[in-house]
């Protein structure tokens, strides 16, 4: 009796050294050496892997980071100015400091001001639809309201509103990881920078068709006009293909241009509401 | 037994409700809209400007490169302008706008014409003129004929004519086979010299035995041209079911009918190669089957290209009030039209007006594992698993598993019993392969 034991424990512990050897000598031989930094570095990033610094998640851009002797080129949007300031004390390397940028919706083609003329059967998906035919209204630019957007987007900053069928960015949860203009088959969806207190000033349509045509689609569509053009005093805006766009590098946010649309296409958000003499004006057009 | 292909296939209700419909001819439209891009390939090039004036048959728009083909005023007239026009997928695409002239007599239908028979050009002149008449793939596909020409010597040993039409309601090529067979026939003789082969195979869906027994009794004498009767299953209009039917050979993966020695073309494309070899008409007319089971005067046409699809329908009597759908093509293949102003090109076989009813697509439900997608697929391939495939954004995945072999005929989406959207998801994982291939090839 006494003997089975012992020779069990004899046997289970020589195993357990002999295992143990070779477990030892395999570690050592086939040791791979792995910079402390890129756990260090993983440890600052945000850990969203959203794929918004082009890598495939945060441990890839973290051995990036670690690896590249310039790092001015790489930036986590989602982490910001903060995380890559961090990463910068931590590597000793210098890094680019970006404003903030946050995804804005360049298309207010709603069911009421752009009616629908004809019915989508298919899959509910942007991509889709876009590689069959031109959307269920007359423009062909304008939001398809599938929300491949909103499905591409891993930070629940976006949904779609029920009422005007397009998608809404909620800014304060917006990464501005880029997913979301990645996935959208018309690129309705830009990133634009955040500036003081998340005022924005652009252009929320992208329908190139002549006035007529465009104005017929879409009640608030873009008609090439230029009369913002005209009262812009920093030339922030170009008109081209019927259709203005505002460079967010030049745009002063002063909002002259946008009492002057007479279509309602550009977007303000925001801002304070208008003194009375101004705000007159606004309405009348918007309401058009 | 006849013959047919092998795999998959199905056989929906045929509906050929304008195959008793002699061919009509339409009378030039006011104006026409001729959009640049008819064929497959690299769009022609404008060489008109506004307010020229053009005859029938001028070349309006010239070929962009070898893949390409000229396109041909269908009237004579005034351009009254360069504009942007809806396709069939309802995007704007650059056309050119002729106001036809009323007075002028080359409007007027052309008188029927002495068949001719004896063919005096040789095979490079053939070519050059099938290039130079703007002659592209009437079946559908509207791939520039001079391109498949093309080939090595001895590289070819048989042409296939495909007047299958197993495209449920479509009627064209067949009434085109019953009043024009002779020509026809002379048409194929033409392109059998052009390509310096003895031997062309007509075939045809037993379906249309009329056609069957005409060219039967007229081939009789004209050596080499063999007629070919075909169970009637739908795709096999598709070039690789037909010559898999026809003739046993099995195209290969990514390869061309070329590669086992044979070039297929529609009997539409044969009888405009007449029509330019012949007669010096370029392809400025085809054929086109309205039809739908609630509209007054189903028919078949002759149709200027560039016609509007409104004014096709007003010839057979004006759109139903009950119209849920009007499809540019046929049931399974055709694509449902946002507006009446397209105009015809040179690939619209029919238009095809649906009722209500007829026109809803069912629910989507969960896949239930029957597998009667993988029956059907004519290229063995698998539906339900490229669709899932897609979904998951698994493209990689879905190119190993040969999604671009697909020949998007539509018979999985058809026979689903949980109505499920096969073919969309199986389209758009193509077109995302197909710019994964494309980027891995220039890296």
């Amino acid at each position: 009796m006494t003997d089975s034991i012992l020779n069990s424990i004899i046997l289970l512990g020589a195993l357990g050294v002999i295992a143990a050897l070779v477990l030892y000598v395999v570690s050592k031989k086939f040791h791979v050496y792995e910079d402390p930094l890129i756990a260090e570095v993983e440890e600052l990033l945000p850990a969203a892997n959203c794929a918004g610094c082009g890598f495939p998640g945060c441990r890839a851009f973290a051995e990036k980071l670690v690896a590249t002797e310039d790092i001015s080129e790489l930036f986590c949007p989602v982490g910001g100015n903060e995380v890559m300031k961090l990463v910068s004390e931590t590597l000793g390397k210098a890094v680019a400091e970006k404003d903030p940028t946050v995804a804005v919706i360049r298309c207010q083609g709603s069911c009421e001001v752009r009616p629908k003329t004809s019915e989508y059967q298919g899959p509910k998906s942007c991509a889709i639809s876009d590689l069959i035919y031109s959307g269920e209204t007359d423009c062909q630019y304008g939001c398809l309201g599938d929300g491949d957007c909103v499905a591409a987007c891993s930070f629940d900053a976006m949904y779609m509103d029920e009422a005007t069928g397009l998608p809404v960015v909620i800014t304060d949860k917006c990464t501005s990881c880029g997913m979301c203009v990645d996935a959208c088959p018309r690129n309705i969806i830009e990133m634009r920078p955040k500036k003081k207190r998340d005022l924005k000033i652009f252009v929320g349509c992208l329908n190139e068709e002549k006035g007529g045509l465009a104005k017929k689609a879409c009640s608030v569509a873009c008609i090439g006009c230029s009369k913002c053009l005209d009262v812009c005093p920093k030339d922030a805006i170009v008109i081209e293909n019927n259709l203005a766009y505002i460079d967010p590098a030049y745009c002063t946010l002063c909002r002259k241009c946008v009492p002057v649309c007479p279509t309602g296409s550009i977007i303000e958000t925001n801002f304070p509401p208008r003194k009375e003499k101004v705000a007159e004006p606004t309405k009348a057009e918007s309401d058009a | 037994m006849l013959k047919t292909f092998p795999k998959g296939g199905i056989h929906p209700p045929e509906n050929k409700i304008t195959s008793g419909r002699p061919i009509r001819r339409l009378p030039a439209p006011k104006v026409v809209y001729v959009p640049i891009a008819q064929h497959i390939g690299i769009p022609a090039e404008i060489i008109v400007d506004r307010k020229d004036k053009v005859t029938v048959g001028q070349v309006i728009a010239r070929s962009g490169g070898f893949v390409s083909s000229n396109i041909h005023s269908p009237v004579a007239g005034t351009v009254t302008k360069l504009d942007m026009v809806v396709d069939t997928r309802g995007y704007k695409k650059q056309c050119i706008v002729i106001r036809t002239d009323p007075k002028d007599p080359a409007n007027e239908d052309l008188p029927e014409e002495m068949l001719k028979t004896e063919i005096a050009m040789a095979p490079e002149e053939i070519r050059q003129r099938i290039s130079d008449f703007g002659i592209v793939g009437l079946g559908g596909a509207t791939f520039p004929s001079h391109v498949k020409l093309s080939v090595k010597e001895d590289q070819i040993d048989c042409l296939v004519v495909n007047g299958v039409e197993c495209e449920p309601y479509l009627t064209a090529d067949h009434r085109l086979m019953l009043e024009k067979s002779q020509q026809i026939l002379v048409g194929i003789r033409i392109l059998m010299r052009a390509l310096g082969v003895t031997r062309a195979i007509i075939g045809i869906e037993n379906n249309k035995c009329d056609a069957i027994d005409l060219f039967r009794k007229e081939v009789a004498g004209n050596d080499g041209i063999q007629i070919a009767a075909l169970q009637v299953k739908y795709p096999q209009g598709g070039e690789k079911q037909l010559i898999r039917a026809l003739l046993g050979r099995e195209v290969p993966k990514n390869g061309l009918p070329m590669d086992v020695g044979v070039v297929v073309h529609n009997v539409g494309t044969v009888y405009a190669v007449y029509q330019a070899v012949q007669h010096n008409r370029p392809l400025t007319e085809r054929v086109v089957t309205v039809t739908g089971k609630s509209l007054q005067d189903p028919s078949n046409f002759w149709v200027r290209i560039g016609t509007p699809i409104s004014d096709l329908l007003e010839a057979v009597g004006g759109v139903p009030e009950n119209t849920r759908k009007i499809v540019s093509g046929g049931p399974m293949m055709g694509k449902a039209l946002k507006s009446t102003d397209v105009p015809v090109t040179k690939g619209t076989s029919g238009i095809l007006v649906i009722p209500e009813g007829e026109a809803s697509r069912g629910e989507p439900r969960n896949c239930i594992r029957c597998g009667e997608c993988v029956n059907v697929c004519p290229m063995g391939l698998e539906p339900h698993l490229l669709m899932n495939l897609t979904e998951k954004g698994m493209y990689e995945k879905a190119a190993q598993e040969d999604i671009l072999t697909c020949i998007e005929c539509g018979s999985c989406s058809y026979v689903c019993p949980s109505h499920r959207p096969l073919l969309d998801y199986i389209r758009f994982g193509k077109s995302i392969s197909r710019q994964l291939a494309t980027k891995t090839a220039q890296q």
